[in-house]
């Protein structure tokens, strides 16, 4: 019976031969005896056998079907993931194999699609943040707030770092990974039990040297931080104020960092066309002043103009980076996240000022729908006073997983329990509506609780 | 309007104009003015575009067309494996159950995912030799840099003081950027006349103040590191670990392992090796695989398998953190695996064979035209310099730009740094003979014209839509957002 | 390529013209040359001090980035502000409009470390 063939490789036995015969080689093997012998596999890897194509699509498609996502059960997670709507035409446009088999742009002349839209993507990162410059990109907003906060360190020279309680756990996780390489202390700044905001008094009693302050906005608990106020505080120690966004639909309708007192503004950019997609690839942004720009990592595109003098774009100013300066790079970051600040400006593009603003809103109203619903029952409670965007925290009566688990079986994934993140919040759950959440699954959602809730009260009394 | 003379997006915006609409609110509208507090609202977005979807689509069309990707022509950027990328791998990424999936949904909804990844990191630590795999680092320099914070850690445990890395002078930027990064000091290791390390050279400078040595095998002049076991047990004997780059590792599949060769940890480039797509720039994914030594410090969470059910782990004492949130680049990791079950063992064991033989093939027919400064078997490249061009005045840069007009990518220039002028040519296995030979006439016809006709490369490309580009002037005066006004050349018109 | 005979060298690609207790340094013509299209320069502070062979600022083309190393020890006295707008001048007049800075020197003995103009080309024949 023949060999079997593969598609992505299309030598024929006659073509191998004679490219063996022009190299000087009787076979391929003789080329691989370069390598010592004992190191040569004698046996075959241990893979599964190959497939088919139809048979991979079936294999995966099964593979899918084993896990239930959000097309399947009233989905109410957010916590630096969410669940927008994608417009049809990102993922058309994003699927044109010019984009998506291009790589980073080192030959401008032949990738002017590449660079203008990043330059784009720079723009739109600008106008919402309301920074001079941005990046090309990030890996995710995790990744982006420890890349500031070294930043922060390379600018101001010092290397005491402050991270807020309110900052999304695994963002704070990552910045202290990072930070492990630097010789560089932290501390967590508490939040006050009232208004689920970082407590300001804890900024302006450091008595260190700080670097910088880490703020997300809105904030893990989905409250709006008072930005402006922690600015001066932060300023008023020599360092510098990060914004973390990890919703970024917010700044359609939330005054910018830019225009708060911010210094470098990063987040997530997932809300803007990418899928949720189990956690990956996201987005990661960065934006900041005009003077801080020789610090910034990542890529950055440039407008100039070709020999006939027609406007171009490159990447430029890459002698930040490690390609160059190697051991003295700005960061170590290479590939970035092309792709997907593509689709978040293909995203931004077609939504446009008016759609994004209407959006926002409209999360916001979802939001503060779900939490008058669920507020009418009455062993749910608010857990913090301040203001929100589209996520807040409620309190329950009883155990949150116990809760979750039984809205589950109604099939509503009803928030994320925080006991895992905040000991002290033991009770309570992290809940999001968006455009997504229909008027009839947040109804549900209440009644369900309120249900739930009846019952349990019964058996107690049996 | 000429072609190729693109607006941006802003600049065709339109007052009024609509794009995607958002749906009509079915809860009641919010008096912003309640909810939110004083001065909380922000202004007007200035600047911000409003286009119809056909502009936009219309807009980011002809922009693809200004672009050049592995589906449009031959892309030999070496070190990059810019190889074919399966379409029903991109459609497996487009599954609903994977793309809708929540990171936080509980773990009991996630199991085919959990599954993938499971079997996902079985496959490349078959592959590589190496005991244990994360799939979190996002990228290949992610990678490096949680290898190295792993050895960092160790050594913290350990009571040693290790400040030091050694790593060649061929080496990928990342490597010492990364290591920096991690909090070492970096020795450079000069590599032979013959391009690679030998061991006298490890032995002067390994010693017990030396973490590690990190290299990449096959290295970046596309040749294999022959003397890599012994000088593993050279930097073993020291106490130190091996980090290996794996990014060439499209030279290796099913041939050797990096495991057996003394290697401690590898990462893997997943967008180059592992054929899932370049995106234009990302997203990767730079899984990182270690031998048992490290395994209590990869990053949290790790996935378990009982029975038939996977969890993940969070409570690992010694692991380093986090290298970012949530669990990696899945639907990359789908792409990937994906590719895994099409080839199986036999096919991606061809994959290299052919990779290697295309190297070669292009070396030998080329040598005669280009300067080779290896004149030796490579593995998956091979480098050319422009040395034999350069007494016309032509350069590296002038031959990648004229590549551009027959139709080509240009491969990658200027590195590895020790090779004056390099041409690196990595062709990749899913090139046919066919093409190999076109590319090849091409880079002939470059040789002569350089000879003859010098002026025509040095004002390379002459048919692409833009013509060589000023990065000079894009440096020195940085203009990197549109901010309304006109643009300053009164040839770009409206 | 120029080696002006008035000028001391370094190995750095550095010239030192002396002025009484002062010199001015700058980068050669070989150094522009290497580098390509100069589009950034950092430069000391007027008031600060330099020491010889350590890194006193930067310059940066398109595709390189290479640390300035000074010649001698001492206080830098003037620096060169109009170069870091334009730093294309380095590559136009690397040893006149295009210099850096004045250092008031603190141990002359130093410039005998340096090379003359038939020593530095000689060196940058031998690298070649």
């Amino acid at each position: 019976m023949e060999k079997r063939g593969f598609t992505c490789i299309p030598h024929t036995d006659e073509e191998i031969a004679r490219m063996c015969g022009v190299v000087g080689i009787a076979s391929v093997d003789e080329l691989l005896n370069v390598l010592p012998g004992e190191l040569r596999l004698t046996r075959p890897l241990r893979l599964p056998e190959a497939l088919s194509e139809q048979e991979v699509g079936s294999l995966l498609r099964d593979m899918s079907r084993r896990n239930t996502s959000t097309d399947d059960c009233s989905c109410f997670l957010g916590a630096g993931a969410y669940n927008h709507y994608i417009p049809s035409a990102v993922d058309h446009i994003i699927s044109r194999s010019e984009f998506y088999t291009a790589y980073t742009p080192y030959q401008p002349e032949i990738s002017q699609g590449t660079l203008q839209s990043i330059f784009e993507y720079q723009t739109f990162i600008c106008q919402l943040t309301g920074m001079e410059v941005s990046n090309a990109s990030l890996y995710d907003g995790a990744s982006a707030v420890a890349e500031a906060v070294l930043m922060a360190g390379r600018i101001t020279g010092k290397n005491h770092v402050l991270l807020s309680s309110t900052l999304h756990p695994e963002y704070r996780e990552t910045a202290l990974t990072y930070l492990e390489g630097g010789g560089v202390s932290s501390r967590v700044l508490p939040y006050c039990p009232g208004k689920g905001t970082t407590m300001i008094q804890a900024v302006e009693e450091c008595k260190d040297d700080i670097a910088c302050l880490v703020v997300q906005h809105p904030n893990f608990f989905g409250s709006l931080e008072e930005i402006e106020a922690l600015s001066r505080a932060v300023h008023d120690k020599g360092g510098l104020l990060i914004v973390a966004v990890a919703e970024p639909l917010s700044l359609g309708i939330l005054k910018p960092p830019g225009e708060l007192g911010c210094d470098i503004v990063v987040g997530e950019g997932q809300s803007f066309g990418s899928p949720l997609s189990f956690g990956g690839p996201y987005l990661g942004f960065m934006a900041t002043r005009e003077r801080y720009l020789r610090q910034m990592p990542g890529r950055i595109v440039g407008q100039t103009v070709d020999r006939n003098g027609k406007r171009a774009f490159c990447l430029t100013l890459a002698t930040r980076e490690q390609h160059i300066r190697r051991a003295r790079a700005t960061s170590n970051i290479c590939t970035n996240q092309g792709l997907s600040a593509l689709a978040c400006t293909v995203y931004l593009a077609l939504l446009g000022k008016k759609g994004l603003m209407e959006l926002s809103r409209l999360n916001i109203a979802k939001a503060a729908y779900l939490k008058k619903r669920l507020l009418d029952v009455k062993e749910i409670s608010a857990a913090f006073t301040s203001p929100c965007f589209n996520e807040f925290v409620i309190k329950v009566d009883g155990d949150p997983e116990g809760f979750l688990e039984e809205l589950l079986e109604h099939g509503i994934v009803g928030g994320l329990s925080l006991g895992r993140f905040y000991p002290e919040l033991d009770r309570h759950i992290l809940v999001t509506a968006t455009e997504m959440n229909t008027k009839e699954e947040i109804d549900r959602y209440g009644e369900v609780a309120e249900g739930l809730f009846a019952r349990s009260i019964e058996e107690t009394r049996r | 309007m000429e072609k190729g003379r693109e607006l941006l997006i802003f600049e065709r915006s339109s007052p009024g104009r609509t794009g995607v609409k958002p749906p009509t609110a079915d809860v009641p509208e919010v008096d912003l003015d309640k909810v939110l507090p004083k001065g909380a609202v922000r202004g007007d977005i200035e600047g911000f575009p409003e286009v119809s979807e056909l502009d936009c689509v219309r807009h980011f069309t002809r922009l693809s067309n200004e672009n050049f990707g592995v589906d449009t022509g031959f892309y030999p950027l070496g070190s990059c494996t810019m190889k074919y990328n399966p379409k029903v791998c991109e459609d497996a990424s487009r599954l609903s159950g994977f793309s809708r999936l929540h990171p936080y949904e509980p773990e009991g909804l996630c199991q085919g995912a959990l599954e993938l990844m499971h079997e996902l990191e079985g496959y490349l630590a078959e592959i590589s030799g190496m005991d244990a795999v994360t799939l979190q680092p996002a990228a290949g320099a992610q990678g490096e840099l949680g290898g190295m914070l792993m050895i960092a850690a160790y050594f913290r445990d350990k009571g040693e003081a290790r400040r030091k890395v050694l790593i060649p002078d061929t080496a990928h930027g990342t490597n010492p950027a990364s290591c920096r990064l991690a909090g070492f000091d970096v020795v450079e290791v000069r590599s032979s006349r013959d391009g690679i390390l030998t061991p006298e050279a490890i032995e002067r400078l390994m010693d017990d103040g030396c973490a590690a040595l990190m290299l990449t095998n096959p290295n970046t002049l596309g040749l294999f590191e022959d003397n890599i076991e012994k000088i593993a047990s050279i930097v073993h004997s020291k106490g130190g670990f091996v980090y290996c780059d794996g990014a060439n590792l499209n030279a290796l599949m099913g041939v050797a392992r990096l495991g057996d060769m003394g290697v401690d940890l590898v990462q893997f480039n997943l967008h180059k090796t592992f054929s899932t797509p370049h995106g234009g720039g990302g997203p990767g994914s730079g899984p990182l695989g270690v031998k048992k030594a490290l395994e209590p410090y990869l990053p949290v969470p790790r996935i378990r398998k009982n029975g038939d059910e996977y969890s993940l782990e969070f409570d690992r004492e010694r692991s380093i953190g986090r290298l970012k949130a949530f669990y990696g680049n899945f639907s990359v990791m789908v792409r990937a695996y994906a590719y895994i079950r099409l080839m199986g063992a036999e096919g991606l064991k061809k994959a290299s064979e052919m990779a290697v033989l295309n190297a070669n093939y292009l070396k030998e027919r080329l040598k005669g035209h280009f300067h080779l400064p290896h004149d030796r078997t490579c593995m998956h490249e091979c480098v050319f310099t422009d040395r034999l061009q350069r007494r016309y005045g032509v350069t590296t840069l002038d031959i990648a730009k004229r590549l551009m007009d027959y139709g080509f990518h240009p491969p990658t220039i200027y590195f590895p740094l020790v090779v004056d002028g390099a041409l690196m040519i990595e062709p990749t296995e899913t090139e046919s003979l066919q093409t190999l030979d076109e590319f090849i006439e091409a880079m002939k016809r470059i040789a002569k014209e350089a000879e003859e006709d010098p002026h025509l490369l040095k004002n390379a490309p002459h048919t692409t839509g833009t013509a060589r580009v000023d990065e000079t002037r894009a440096a020195r005066e940085p203009v990197l957002r549109w901010t309304g006004s006109p643009p300053t050349n009164p040839d770009h018109c409206t | 390529m120029e080696f002006p005979k008035d000028l001391k060298y370094t190995k750095e690609h550095e010239w030192v013209r002396e002025e009484g207790s002062v010199v001015v340094v700058g980068i050669t013509d070989y150094a522009q040359d290497s580098l390509g299209d100069v589009v950034y320069v950092e430069l000391p502070q007027e008031g600060g001090s330099v020491t010889k062979d350590e890194p006193f600022g930067v310059v940066e083309s398109v595709k390189a980035v290479s640390d300035l190393y000074s010649p001698v020890t001492g206080n830098v006295v003037e620096v060169n502000d109009a170069i870091i707008d334009s730093p294309e001048v380095i590559n136009d007049d690397p040893y006149g409009d295009a210099w850096m800075i004045k250092v008031e020197l603190s141990n002359a003995e130093e410039l005998n470390d340096l090379l003359s103009a038939e020593e530095y080309q000689k060196y940058i024949e031998e690298e070649k």
